[in-house]
């Protein structure tokens, strides 16, 4: 009896526009440096205010879908999500329920030496809420008169609610911790390769929850193919790393094979991470799983898109990283790694771009200087660069007679290696090739060296 | 009266000094003084040193200002007004002082109209006879022992009881039409996008419409001239061009065809409105128009769309009223509302959405093409307003089936989104008014209000007023 994890993938992402989702408010929760400063009638949901779209945020979530292979159908719409929470100001959060912007794409990654495709259900948009933050604060009304009596108090900050969300949300085709992994990392390339997002995790910008379940099968045979999900399966939330994500996916995966294997299936509920004693917790069960009473907003007119605003979109996306890696194997003749680390974020991709322009130094030469990290590109221009290898790498063609001299010093000290080379020892020459190029600092040239050895050992 | 007189007659006497701002706004507290008490039409009235303050400097500014500056209006409460309590006609807001003005009260201060004040409603919209308020129910001028009609019963018997010149009023499902047609004054509810409704609070918001109240059409054309048009916080106010309403009004009504559904003049409703109704008929014929009979057998199931779809909507547009950031908390919702909130969560709910919601938006679709059908044929739809005249208070409040029954004939209009005209058309034998409306295709405010004009040239119903005030 074996067991394989079945993992879906929930991701929500915070878009960088200039202003929230609904409102003119400035879009930047996390450089407010005051609670409440990004705020108006619209994002504090106050009566009469109403929702105006911000149409950047519905491209960028098109371009996204786009570039997750998406369908983009020509008609969508938002909903009301209905629930309570104090962080969400009108009782209901605009979202998206049947028609989302994207659907039914996917993105292909690599494990190991396999490709594999992680099917990409939907990608929606939706507003942020606000943030509680639970404090304790002096209480100067204290019955109690005493000085320095506090009370607790849960305060809520709007900066953040309205900023606009896009969910990603997979197909459960993902079958291991590494998998999921590979897949957020390549995810969170291609959403900073977009700039659409900044896509932090620390500050929570991109937020990532793993769905698990776990399924018993007869053979390790076909690991991939699944005939009937299982009948239940654990949300985790609150992760905000790739590796934690990995060890949360670990942690739950363990902790459901040891229900299975008592014969029972795990309960189906939301957990939470608690990153500090690497476990997770329960949070809510599905007795209490809520009715959200979807409905279609009715203050937000549908979308509706033409096929010409659809392609004028996908000409709008930038290479992204396999397209980008593919072109600098053909095009700069590097090696499978390198193109893959020059790609692995576009501002590293577009500095070795310009660096080779001037196509003064190969291509090679620039890659492993920018990959072994021998010049902060952070510090230096491309151009910067190019003069930095030209000046560390020029050489002075050696003399004859400089290299004669250089030849004898290294035949006196290394009498082994010739005896070993007259005895018959071919491999011994090489390793005074090696000690004449040391010695000239790489300066002299190897062929005539070679000749000029076998010359004078013979 | 100054205020007996029509907007553009107030207009041009004060430009000609023939009364002065300060008088009209000093007649206008005058009535409210003596005749609210008894008709309790408002719940928050502007203070008085305020607009008169307002009214001088108005009598001594320019010359040349527009046909509202100056004039004295009220607005339903459902208006958020930037340091004005705005109470819905509920307790969970008693003390809410809002942050910023609604568009079109904006809009109406920017033009110097005069706010006098925010008038008495059914709470949220949820109702039909300004009964459902925690603010006492509002009394019709023409019969103070009888409701005013709603939901925006305060301000159509406070243009009635002359407490103002003009009202906006809200119309979800007949809150504009019914109290104006029981109260003897012409109300319009505009085309679905035709006024902004940013800062009008939200009872069912895909039928919310913001409409022009006042003593005639040629006022409410006034007034929508003024109101309509797209609004950068309004994402569903449509960009169509505003035309100049008034220019309209006296086009001759020759070759207008209107439509007069008979299926809907039988059973249930009075006879004397079916008169008063056939009466107008006859006017519109010998004034050049030409009326043919209908059918709209699918009326009958226009409640059952109205209070699926509404209170789906009121459920969740009520639910920001939790009691955290302002206001008073759930406890204070009235027994109406609470049951229409209960209707709209139950409809919405998992294993319940196709049955109801969907099921309502289905016949929604049916609605908008019944209606496209006979307007492809005809440029209106004349039909009653209301089946009865006012109720006496209490008798619709003691049952809410009947209560709902009492919209029958405004409720398709909203979900299918055409405008709708409310006019005077007669009385009963014992002076209670009697109202019709007419029924455009979308964005046909200007027929309309050209038809109500032109009715209202050879017939004096809309300039009685009620016996308490003359």
């Amino acid at each position: 009896m074996y067991y394989k994890p079945i993992i879906g993938m929930e991701i929500h992402v915070e878009l960088k526009t200039v202003s929230k989702m609904f409102c003119g408010c400035k879009n930047d929760p996390f450089g407010a440096d005051k609670p409440n400063i990004y705020t108006c009638p619209v994002c504090l949901g106050l009566p009469g205010a109403l929702p105006v779209p911000n149409r950047k945020a519905v491209e960028w979530a098109v371009l996204l879908g786009l570039a997750l292979n998406c369908e983009i159908p020509l008609f969508s719409k938002f909903d009301r999500k209905n629930y309570f929470y104090p962080d969400l100001p009108k009782g209901y959060q605009i979202s998206q329920y049947d028609q989302p912007f994207a659907v039914r794409g996917f993105l292909d990654i690599t494990v190991g030496n396999e490709k594999k495709r992680i099917g990409i259900t939907r990608v929606h948009l939706e507003e942020d809420t606000g943030k509680l933050m639970h404090a304790t604060v002096d209480d100067p009304t204290s019955p109690s008169g005493l000085r320095g009596a506090s009370k607790k108090v849960s305060l809520i900050d709007f900066n953040r609610s309205g900023v606009p969300l896009v969910e990603i949300v997979t197909e459960a085709d993902i079958r291991s911790s590494e998998e999921a992994r590979i897949f957020l990392k390549k995810l969170h390339q291609i959403i900073r390769y977009l700039e659409i997002s900044d896509a932090d995790m620390e500050k929570g910008s991109m937020r990532l929850e793993p769905n698990i379940s776990v399924q018993k099968i007869q053979s390790r045979l076909n690991r991939d193919k699944i005939q009937k999900l299982p009948p239940y399966k654990v949300e985790v939330k609150n992760i905000n790393s790739f590796s934690f994500a990995k060890k949360a996916i670990d942690f739950e995966t363990d902790r459901h094979i040891a229900i299975l294997e008592t014969g029972k299936y795990p309960q189906q509920e939301t957990r939470g991470w608690d990153e500090k004693k690497g476990v997770t917790f329960s949070q809510r069960s599905k007795e209490e799983a809520q009715d959200y009473r979807y409905f279609p907003e009715p203050d937000i007119p549908p979308i509706r898109w033409s096929k010409s605003q659809i392609s004028n979109f996908k000409a709008l996306i930038p290479e992204l990283p396999d397209t980008r890696i593919a072109r600098f194997i053909k095009e700069y003749g590097l090696s499978e790694y390198d193109a893959t680390v020059l790609t692995e974020d576009k501002k590293t991709a577009d500095y070795f771009e310009k660096a080779v322009k001037s196509k003064t130094i190969p291509a090679k030469t620039v890659a492993n200087w920018i990959i072994n990290k021998k010049a902060d590109i952070s510090k230096l221009s491309p151009e910067g660069l190019v003069n930095l290898i030209q000046a560390k790498t020029q050489k002075l063609p050696m003399s004859e007679k400089d290299l004669e001299e250089v030849i004898n010093k290294v035949l006196a000290v290394n009498s082994k290696a010739v005896v070993d080379y007259k005895a018959g020892k071919e491999s011994a020459i090489m390793f005074l090739l090696g000690q004449v190029m040391r010695q000239s600092h790489g300066r002299a040239d190897a062929t005539t060296t070679r000749k000029i050895l076998e010359n004078k050992l013979k | 009266m100054i205020t007996d007189k029509s907007i553009k007659e107030i207009h041009l006497g004060l430009r000609k000094k023939e009364f002065s701002c300060e008088e009209l706004i000093k007649e206008t507290y005058g009535n409210i003084e003596k005749y609210d008490s008894r008709i309790n039409s408002a719940i928050t009235i502007v203070d008085k040193k305020t607009v008169l303050d307002k009214a001088r400097q108005t009598d001594n500014g320019k010359k040349e200002f527009d046909l509202l500056t100056g004039m004295p209006f009220v607005l339903k409460d459902v208006y958020v007004t930037r340091g004005i309590r705005t109470t819905c006609a509920s307790n969970v807001l008693a003390d809410y002082i809002p942050q910023y003005d609604a568009t079109v009260y904006k809009k109406l201060l920017d033009l110097g109209a005069l706010l006098i004040g925010k008038m008495n409603q059914d709470a949220w919209g949820h109702g039909g006879s300004t009964e459902n308020t925690d603010f006492g129910p509002t009394h019709n001028p023409w019969d103070l022992k009888r409701v005013a009609g709603g939901s925006s019963g305060g301000p159509a018997a406070a243009i009635s009881g002359r407490m103002t010149v003009f009202a906006i009023g809200e119309d979800t499902g007949g809150s504009i039409r019914n109290p104006a047609a029981w109260c003897n004054i012409t109300g319009l509810k505009v085309t679905c996008g035709r006024v902004s409704r940013y800062g009008a609070i939200a009872y069912a918001s895909s039928f919310d419409t913001i409409g022009p109240m006042g003593k005639s059409a040629e006022d409410c054309a006034v007034i929508l001239e003024r109101i309509a048009g797209k609004d950068p916080y309004d994402a569903t106010s449509s960009p169509a061009s505003v035309p100049k309403y008034t220019s309209f009004l006296n086009k001759p009504l020759k070759g207008r065809k209107i439509a007069l559904p008979k299926d809907l003049l039988g059973k249930g409703l009075d006879v004397e409105i079916k008169n008063a109704i056939l009466k107008a008929v006859n006017k519109f014929a010998e004034i050049g128009a030409e009326i043919e009979e209908v059918t709209m057998p699918i009326f009958d199931y226009g409640l059952a769309v109205y209070y699926v779809i509404a209170p789906c909507e009121t459920s969740s547009n009520l639910a920001r009223y939790d009691g955290i950031r302002y206001g008073f908390d759930r406890s204070k919702f009235t027994e109406e509302t609470i049951r229409r909130i209960m209707i709209g969560t139950y409809a919405l709910s998992a294993g319940y959405y196709d049955a109801f919601y969907r099921k309502a938006q289905k016949a929604r679709t049916l609605f908008i093409k019944a209606y496209q059908d006979i307007l492809s044929k005809y440029d209106a739809i004349l039909m009653p307003v209301n089946p009865t005249p006012p109720t006496v208070i209490g008798e619709l409040m003691s049952d809410p089936l009947q209560n709902l029954l009492a919209d029958f004939y405004t409720v398709t209009q909203n979900p299918v989104g055409v405008p709708s005209l409310a006019v005077p058309c007669g009385f009963t034998k014992d002076k209670l008014p009697i109202g019709m409306q007419l029924i455009g295709k979308m964005f046909t405010e200007e027929l309309l209000l050209n038809i109500g004009h032109q009715y209202q040239q050879v017939t004096e119903w809309h300039k009685q007023k009620p016996d308490i005030i003359s």
